[in-house]
């Protein structure tokens, strides 16, 4: 009866078919609002996920003891230097020592481990070791040596948040069981050490100052290059090119395919041109920066920096372009009344009116950059290096390399810190994006 | 006519000094001149990438179908890839890029087609500025976040549902379903905007026939606003192929020759970021077919980009 196109139906029958039609349509709307849910509780699954893994109890084991190295009961930070660096000495080899010594004394006076004459010696040499010019450790850097060096606390376990919060009873008598000897504690990885802490092969010590350093730098680059040469391309193609011009349209068309280009293409391109061809240039040798010629390789901030750059590049033009249509041509024909000339007037009306969307757009475009992994990993970021970034020709390595080498490791505790370091990208994110919508209201209602 | 006289060259502005007339229109302007050229310059940045793309690529290619041992047949019919052998096949790596773009493609037609039907048609203008912002957010998220999300959460809740014996650590299926995820709010958000553009006039009369809400919204706004969705569509899969770190995490490392979403495989993406994140020795085979895997995805991806923006042209409804 349905099929037939002519058939109408009446009274009651016409009264069901509208009933289920409505009911067909309050089903379809559930689900088109489920789904829409769904891909909301994704979002919150995720920043979930982080935050379940970047805090959670631990299970810490000393390799040795802490109170059996004091007596009396004496907590073992309390204890004067002298008697920590007995201690220190009594576990620690004489070689070691001597290393822990040349780095910094311990007394300012006399020496431990070094035999004083021939310390003497070494200091009026031509190359004389740290501690000579530094004053004596105090107490608390000889406590946190002894920590380091002698008690060796070691995470041997790790649960996440929402286990530590809502099954603590279990996971305590679990770990009873399991490791009698570890003292259970709550953990955040994300603390202050964990910012200003170097890399280390250790994750309770690793932290990710040079890989934040690392990515600021990069993206600095990354906007010297892109922003003039977008906004200049930008500028070419609303105000000079002729649309009917086939090498304008090809332009066009041409930075419209880019902006669709996998990132990773770039990281490949990055990796031919800027590693490879202008290695003299990126690797600094040719500006005579680089000590040591033979070691040099295009692998630098550099090459990082301009590869995301042509990365961003067309997001930027694009953007740029937006906001310079959206000034009033009637602004433009002022200007030109007034007899100022083509870039006057561009440069003294058009950039002016459309400078808050160009930068909420490059602002954009950089928050894109600095969440990029895949192209830095192709270029050449270095997956273990401790010392920060000196210039745009050192090696580096960036917040995402970290957060991806991190995330491959097996042990428990990487991951834990990849979730911290997560936690630090997302709110350097934040900010970022906040600060466009902060500069997109404040010029905004200025322009006005 | 004075109002034309910028038109015609005879009536130009002109200022008279010194010893005769100056037509100022006609004037060089040096400075002008340079700034110009600057800018087409900058213009011309873009074609240079792409020709530096091309270029590079086809040539590392080329020296690598060069290689004794290596040819194109082989290339593209062998369905081994084991570069430690002298096998070439790019077919465990085009498949496995395949069965993950096709795995987070059935995630995100139907959610994302799902969001954008509701944002559009039933939700109110309050919801609708509360929930795209919250997807834009989603959109932001660096891919380095969501592999880790593949392979600590998505990774351990598939096998808590399927079993540990069922479903390796690393697994298609968790790769592509975070890929899915991640291109919802890409299909969602160039969805809702073709959606949106459809006139209201085409609604009212729907509604005007008797059509429920359902009715106008499945039977003439969608086939309206077709041509958006399918270019969404499309742009979303290039994505998809594209997509790198989410594969090279929760993927798995080593060439497989599969179709068990539930197995590890390497996809090309994620291949090409394990060979090059390793030490690499210039000009070894190595780096020459990361080269030649590139150029395949390069022109994958162009294509599937191209197609998009042709569906547009070609299919739009332009409604007065």
């Amino acid at each position: 009866m349905k099929a037939n196109k002519n058939y109408y139906p009446e009274g009651d029958a016409l009264l069901a078919q509208i009933n289920g039609r409505h009911r067909r349509g309050t089903i379809w709307r559930t689900l088109f609002l489920t789904a829409t849910i769904i891909a909301i509780l994704v979002l919150m699954a995720l920043l979930y996920n982080v935050f379940n893994q970047a805090f959670g109890l631990v299970a810490v084991q000393n390799k040795i003891d802490p109170t059996t190295l004091t007596t009396d009961g004496v907590l073992l930070e309390d204890l004067p230097k002298e008697q920590l660096v007995d201690v220190l000495a009594g576990h620690i080899s004489t070689g070691l020592g001597r290393r822990l010594e040349r780095e910094q004394l311990f007394f300012d006076t006399s020496t431990v481990f070094e035999d004083p004459a021939l310390f003497n010696e070494l200091c009026a040499s031509a190359e004389p070791p740290a501690a000579c010019a530094l004053p004596a450790r105090s107490q608390e850097d000889v406590y946190q040596l002894v920590l380091t060096r002698v008690v060796e606390p070691e995470v041997i376990k790790t649960w996440s948040l929402v286990d530590s919060i809502l099954h603590r009873s279990d996971v305590l008598m679990e770990a009873e069981q399991a490791f009698p000897e570890a003292v259970i504690e709550f953990r955040s990885w994300l603390t202050p050490s964990f910012i200003t802490n170097p890399q280390s092969s250790e994750p309770e010590l690793a932290g990710v100052r040079t890989a934040i350093f690392g990515s600021l730098w990069v993206i600095a680059i990354t906007i010297m290059f892109s922003f003039p040469i977008g906004v200049g391309a930008a500028i070419y193609l609303e105000e000079y090119a002729q649309q009917e011009n086939r090498l304008n349209r090809l332009i066009q068309t041409n930075i419209n395919n880019l902006a669709g280009v996998p990132s990773i293409i770039y990281g490949m391109l990055g990796l031919a041109i800027f590693v490879r061809v202008l290695e003299g240039f990126t690797s600094g040798a040719v500006f005579g920066l680089v000590s040591d010629t033979t070691t040099a390789n295009g692998r630098t901030i550099l090459s990082a920096g301009l590869t995301l750059g042509l990365l961003i590049l067309p997001i930027i033009i694009i953007n740029a372009q937006e906001a310079i249509r959206a000034v009033p041509s009637s602004l433009r024909q002022a200007s030109f009344g007034l007899g100022a000339t083509k870039w006057q007037t561009i440069w003294h009306h058009v950039l002016p009116n459309a400078l808050p969307g160009i930068l909420t757009g490059t602002i954009l475009s950089m928050s894109r950059a600095i969440g990029e992994t895949a192209p830095l990993v192709v270029v050449g970021a270095s997956t273990f290096i401790t010392v920060d970034p000196s210039g745009p020709f050192s090696k580096f390595t960036a917040l995402p390399i970290q957060i991806y080498q991190w995330t491959s490791r097996p042990q428990d505790e990487f991951r834990n810190i990849a979730a911290a370091a997560i936690l630090v990208l997302l709110i350097l994110l934040l900010t970022l994006n906040a600060t466009a919508v902060f500069l997109r209201n404040r010029y905004s209602t200025k322009m006005t | 006519m004075e109002s034309h006289a910028a038109l015609n060259p005879d009536s130009a502005p002109t200022v008279e000094f010194g010893n005769g007339q100056h037509n100022l229109s006609k004037r060089r302007r040096p400075g002008e001149a340079l700034i110009q050229g600057f800018l087409f310059f900058c213009g011309a940045v873009s074609i240079f990438t792409t020709i530096g793309i091309v270029y590079e690529l086809g040539k590392e290619a080329l020296l690598f179908f060069r290689t004794d041992g290596v040819t194109l047949v082989e290339f593209f019919t062998s369905t081994k890839w084991q570069p430690a052998i002298g096998d070439f096949g790019i077919w465990p790596l085009v498949t496995a890029t395949l069965m993950t773009s096709a795995i987070a493609m059935l995630v995100a037609l139907p959610l994302g087609l799902a969001t954008a039907i509701y944002l559009s048609e039933y939700a109110s203008e309050r919801t609708r500025s509360i929930l795209k912002p919250i997807l834009e957010v989603l959109a932001g998220i660096p891919t380095v976040v969501y592999g880790y999300f593949a392979l600590t959460f998505m990774t351990p809740l598939l096998r808590s549902i399927f079993g540990d014996g069922t479903i390796q650590i690393f697994n298609t299926a968790s790769a592509g379903i975070v890929v899915g995820i991640l291109i919802i709010p890409l299909v969602s958000s160039m969805s809702e905007d073709s959606l949106h553009a459809v006139p209201r006039s085409l609604r009212e009369a729907a509604f005007g026939l008797g059509a429920t809400k359902l009715e106008t919204a499945l039977k003439v706004v969608v086939p309206a606003a077709l041509s958006g969705i399918t270019a969404a569509f499309v742009v979303a899969i290039s994505r998809a192929v594209g997509e790198t770190m989410i594969v090279a995490i929760a993927a798995g490392a080593g060439p497989k020759f599969t179709f068990n979403p539930f197995e590890s495989a390497e996809t090309m993406t994620g291949h090409i970021v394990r060979i090059s994140g390793g030490d690499l020795s210039y000009d070894s085979v190595d780096y020459n077919s990361i080269f030649a895997i590139g150029l395949l995805l390069f022109f994958m991806t162009l294509s599937l980009n191209v197609l998009s923006r042709r569906i547009v042209a070609r299919f739009r409804e332009v409604y007065e």
